[in-house]
């Protein structure tokens, strides 16, 4: 096959600190790379801001960095990663997310072929989430100043009018939901960082959510309090949270909590937890008490869940945040994340 | 307290509840309370704490935590030298994470230095730290041997790998600490209010039943040696209260699944070429003789403390810090006046709140408080 010796098109082609200058390469790059791949008017008019129309409803605004390495794993890339994540923290007040802006902060030597390898999946998460991109920026920073790519995204998303769902309205007697299997995306990531050649039977978890959201909203309403993605710190890192900012104790059962076999076992080798593992596609939902039937009919249909379960109840605030009964009929306190997981010694 | 079930009581479950019917029986049995009960190992107190085990036994049961923590029985000298260590220009300390925020004798740690500028790595075997000395030929790895029977043989084979493949480049700083001299010093004080030992699986794999004889046969102590599943440790308190009950003190191997009474003779073998015994110093019992492992002649090169010859004070201990009334059972995390006030897992003062190991660490997690 003859080669196309088009410079733009060269696959071994790298970034360079000119793509950041804002003069013509910077300029090629945009056009090249992200304009080719998410194109939307907005985002054509490459000006200054993105002017989006007058919405009906609470404006919710969230933002993300992601400095996940490696920057590819099994199950997803960091692009996937920084789409989805934005748009599950708009989702967890219960918006629906409208755009998103992209910051790259890319090193000088970075492979062009992984760049464009991320947007296509930036773009492929974009458009499945029906949510554009309608703003960007690129910066290229020496070599060793950044490793290899970190990604910004911020978005937008519209809450309708009369809804707040935030962990100050749970109260004792509530019930607790997980969406589904907690810890798959921190298992993978540090398998792959350990390289650990462990072949897991697991991956990343990364996934939009909103569209779930919408449609518990759509049928509990008000009886969900709150939502919220255990991301960096897991499960009992959110769940600690939530239950200090209600003022309550959460009683959960571990025998409830979803964990796969495998997820299991790399945490036994590494020493882990699988409560402080990070999720990337998944949610806790607290819900009034009458509510947890149902709210558990609509997770059961959702593509979005992943064997999802009732975990727990609200009690009256206790001597500590939260209660676990372990499998053997155990109770011990569950705290919040402290430093980075250490592996164990011996 | 009312809680979702999934599916009925399964087997693990009604073997631990059988488990604990038995032992209320046995501790009817046994004369004197409270029966206060020594885990020795890290990760026995992990495990105890994890899985609630506190909640579960009957009042009159006194579980306490042992010096069986590798990071907490290191002493501050150790951490002061493997922090110098890493100031050497053209070193790498290449160590286990737990040690990484250990604060040495003036508040600083291995943390504190890779962030100004030392090359400390985290590697989860000795092997790695090897690699990395192949990997980087112009650097001088240098890893932290931290850890009792059960990681020294481990260490002791990557000694003689790195002398077959002639490295000039790894160097081990051997903090091992050996198992039963310690517990003879534990007890030999007088001071212990011990009567019964839940000895150590991993450790016991290796060095097998008879190191513990001189515990039932000396002091009366009561040893099981126990796994680290909830039911294993269940069925070690049961032999223990047995013992006790009977008046008959022994070594009960309540673990044969992995440990036989000879121990593992190839580990041993592999350690007794490389190491020798050697006088130890350990954090809340002070310099032990024997307890220690020192590099052989014969493997000298691979000796950090002999190739870079640092000369670290071992500090005097004035310190708030109740660690090492903590490792010996004489007090509980919740005696220390700093515990969950000025030492968190966030900010550690001392080695039991680093590490995940560690009876501090453990309390503050699970809480140690019946909730």
């Amino acid at each position: 096959m003859k080669q196309d010796m088009n410079r733009s098109e060269d696959p071994y082609e790298v970034i360079v600190l000119d793509h950041g200058s804002g003069g013509l390469a910077s300029s090629r790059l945009v056009r090249e790379i992200f304009l080719s791949r998410l194109s939307n008017s907005y985002l054509e008019e490459l000006e200054d801001s993105a002017v989006l129309p007058p919405a009906q409803g609470s404006i919710a605004f969230s933002t993300d960095s992601y400095v996940v390495d490696p920057i590819f794993f099994p199950g997803g890339d960091i692009g996937e990663l920084a789409v989805n994540g934005t748009i599950n923290d708009l989702a967890m007040k219960g918006a629906e997310p409208s755009a998103l802006s992209l910051g790259l902060i890319l090193e000088e030597g970075f492979s062009r072929r992984d760049l464009e390898r991320i947007v296509d999946s930036i773009a492929r998460a974009s458009e499945e989430a029906g949510v554009p991109v309608v703003t960007g920026d690129t910066k290229v920073v020496p070599r060793g100043k950044a490793d290899k790519i970190f990604i910004n995204t911020a978005g937008i998303g519209i809450i309708p009018h009369g809804f707040t769902f935030s962990s100050s309205r749970i109260r004792p007697g509530d019930r607790i939901l997980v969406s589904g299997y907690m810890g798959d995306h921190g298992a993978t990531i540090m398998t792959q960082r350990q390289g650990l050649s462990l072949d897991g039977g697991f991956e990343s978890d990364t996934r939009a959510l909103h569209r779930l959201v919408g449609r518990l909203v759509k049928g509990l309403g008000q009886e969900i309090r709150a939502f919220r993605d255990p991301t960096r710190g897991g499960l009992a890192t959110s769940l600690v949270e939530m239950a200090a900012k209600a003022g309550v104790t959460f009683e959960i059962s571990e025998k409830a909590v979803p964990v796969r076999e495998e997820v299991a076992q790399v945490c036994d080798i590494l020493g882990l937890d699988p409560l402080y593992l990070a999720n990337e596609g998944k949610m806790i939902l607290v819900v009034a008490d009458g509510a947890a039937e149902q709210a558990l009919e609509i997770l059961e249909a959702a593509p979005e869940a992943d064997r999802p379960a009732l975990i727990g109840t609200v009690a009256e605030k206790g001597v500590v945040s939260v209660v676990m009964e372990t499998e053997v009929g155990g109770r011990r306190a569950v705290e919040m994340l402290t430093g980075e997981p250490l592996p164990r010694i011996c | 307290m009312s809680l979702p079930e999934s599916g009925g009581l399964d087997a693990k479950r009604q073997r631990v509840d059988a488990l604990l019917s038995a032992i209320c029986r046995e501790l009817d049995r046994v004369p004197e309370r409270p029966v206060r009960i020594m885990e020795v190992c890290g990760t026995h107190t992990m495990s105890i704490f994890r899985h609630g085990l506190r909640h579960l036994l009957p009042q009159g049961i006194e579980l306490i935590s042992g010096p069986g923590c590798p990071v907490c029985v290191t002493s501050r000298g150790q951490i002061d030298t493997a922090i110098a260590l890493s100031q050497l220009p053209g070193v790498t300390v290449a160590t286990f994470g737990d040690m990484l925020r250990v604060p040495g004798s003036s508040g600083f740690s291995l943390a504190k230095a890779r962030a100004s500028g030392a090359d400390v790595r985290i590697v989860y075997s000795p092997f790695d730290a090897l690699q990395l000395a192949v990997k980087e030929s112009w650097r001088k790895i240098c890893f932290l041997g931290i850890g009792f029977e059960t990681t020294a043989p481990v260490v002791a084979a990557t000694i003689e790998m790195a002398a077959r493949m002639g490295l000039e480049n790894f160097f081990v700083f051997s903090c091992h600490k050996t198992m039963p001299n310690a517990l003879r010093a534990l007890f030999a004080a007088g001071g212990s209010r011990v009567e019964a030992l839940l000895c150590p699986g991993h450790v016991s794999a290796i060095i097998g039943c008879s190191p513990y004889r001189f515990l039932p046969e000396e002091h009366g102590v009561a040893c099981a040696i126990a796994g680290f599943e909830p039911d294993d440790i269940l069925v070690g308190i049961l032999s223990l209260l047995r013992q006790l009950a009977s008046g008959r003190p022994k070594v009960d191997n309540c673990y044969p699944r992995a440990v036989n009474s000879q121990g593992n003779p190839r580990a041993l073998a592999s350690m007794d070429r490389v190491f020798r015994l050697a006088d130890s110093d350990w954090r809340g019992l002070g310099l032990i003789p024997e307890s220690g492992l020192s590099i052989r002649q014969g493997f000298e090169q691979f000796d950090a403390g002999r190739r870079f010859s640092l000369q670290v004070e071992e500090p005097d201990s004035v310190s708030p810090c109740r660690c090492d009334e903590i490792i010996t059972g004489r007090s509980t995390p919740l005696e220390c006046p700093l515990f969950s006030r000025a030492c968190t897992p966030a900010s550690p003062y001392g080695p039991c709140m680093v590490s995940s190991e560690g009876a501090c660490a453990a309390w503050y997690r699970y809480g140690g408080q019946r909730i």
